[in-house]
């Protein structure tokens, strides 16, 4: 009989820019080397994860990563006392940040994760893109970390327009002048804060390479993505399983170079002469891990695996020309359960 | 000039890159140039087979055809002798 997993996911915001929690329970759902019940972590009471009650088992509210790791440590605390978690996921970029600072106290807890080191997770960090590049030798646009409004308008000494400008965590917006890139300056900072960045310009199409390395250099797992229907938010809303060699290695070569612990996402982009420009580095699992589980590596499952001390053996292979085409559905909820999760944070 | 080995064709005409998740729909002329290229054929057999068999004269067909061999280098879905190596 299979072993019985308590497994904590977060990033349940199933939404137009979408969070991979449910992609990710999905693939848990679906693994072999165990079964699961999924506890949702959840930021605010509408997330739609909280709600799919066939997938997340059992949702709390967690603080705000703002709030400080204390508070979610303690919370952490209350929802192990009655769930016994062992493996917990955090899906956000904005959340990582606690998650690794507590891997020791989880740890003393019985609580396991697999997350990249504090130093990997500074160094991909967009704002310090430009030296990733040139340390590890992989292209990279031209970036620069901006505080201030005003320093718009000398950035034609540097850069050519259009330009993107970027939020650090979130938020990408491309600017042919100055004016918009302010627009944008202010806007993407009245959201995720400063700095903001400054990005070169690559003009060709998208690709991704969603993957895990296994904290020694080794690749566990990697797929090659390339994104057909695109939403306005940039949100990959349908995507192809791609073979191509030259992501594979790049990928290798990232995880080889920087000893990458952990799921990550790599954003691509490939030029008219065929060249790839790494644009961001996230490190977790994306929206569209699902597709990574349908062409044959669980990368969910391989992740709870690593994080309870296992031997995961690298996937060689995977299924090409698969496709995921995302769609969006109407729960019908009584607001009784709305209640429940809103007023006493548990649903 | 043949189209890239790794290049999936259906009989409907759908070609598909697998390396980069590009996909093409072909007409029904298309498909048929295509089996001819693939056959072999160079540009004047093609030439003289099409030209018997559809109401096109030859300045036409010379049009279309390089027009259409233009969007299948453009995309890289043929093997040329400088691609071949």
């Amino acid at each position: 009989m299979a072993r019985k997993l308590k497994i904590a996911v977060s990033g349940l915001n199933a939404i137009d820019s979408p969070g991979p929690g449910v992609a990710v329970a999905r693939g848990l759902k679906e693994a072999k080397s165990f079964d699961s019940s999924i506890i949702g972590l959840s930021y605010e009471s509408l997330e739609p994860g909280i709600y799919l009650h066939d997938l997340i088992h059992k949702s709390y509210q967690i603080p705000y990563p703002s709030v400080g790791t204390e508070t979610l440590l303690e919370r952490i605390k209350y929802i192990h006392s009655i769930e016994n978690i062992d493996v917990i996921i955090p899906n956000f970029d904005a959340e990582l940040y606690s998650f690794m600072k507590l891997t020791s106290e989880l740890a003393a807890m019985g609580i396991n994760t697999f997350l990249p080191t504090i130093e990997q997770f500074e160094e991909r960090h967009k704002i310090n893109l430009n030296t990733f590049g040139e340390k590890y030798d992989i292209k990279v646009p031209k970036s620069k970390a901006i505080m201030d409004a005003g320093e718009i308008y000398s950035l034609h000494e540097e850069f050519a327009y259009p330009l993107v400008v970027k939020g650090k965590y979130y938020d990408a917006y491309i600017a042919h002048n100055p004016q918009q890139a302010a627009t944008f300056f202010y806007k993407i900072s009245s959201k995720w804060g400063l700095p903001i960045i400054i990005q070169q310009f690559i003009k060709g199409n998208e690709y991704n390479v969603t993957g895990l390395g296994d904290g020694n250099g080794n690749m566990i797992a990697a797929v090659p993505m390339r994104k057909q229907y695109i939403t306005d938010k940039g949100k990959a809303w349908g995507g192809i399983s791609i073979n191509d060699e030259k992501m594979l290695e790049l990928t290798q070569h990232f995880l080889s170079s920087t000893k990458w612990r952990g799921p990550f996402e790599l954003e691509l982009m490939k030029d008219a002469e065929g060249d790839f420009y790494l644009m961001e580095i996230n490190p977790r699992m994306p929206a569209w891990i699902y597709l990574a589980v349908g062409v044959g590596q669980n990368i969910p499952e391989a992740i709870v695996n690593l994080a309870l001390g296992e031997d995961v053996k690298a996937f060689k292979t995977f299924l090409t020309s698969k496709m995921f085409i995302r769609y969006s559905w109407d729960m019908i909820v009584d607001i009784k359960e709305f209640e429940q999760i809103a007023s006493y944070g548990e649903l | 000039m043949k189209i890239n080995k790794n290049i999936a064709i259906s009989d409907s005409g759908f070609l598909l890159n697998p390396a980069t998740g590009e996909s093409f729909s072909l007409n029904s002329m298309g498909i048929k140039v295509l089996k001819l290229m693939n056959e072999g054929k160079d540009y004047l057999e093609i030439e003289k087979l099409i030209t018997n068999e559809f109401d096109v004269s030859n300045s036409t067909f010379d049009k279309d055809y390089n027009d259409f061999i233009g969007l299948l280098q453009q995309n890289h879905l043929v093997e040329t002798e400088s691609t071949k190596a």
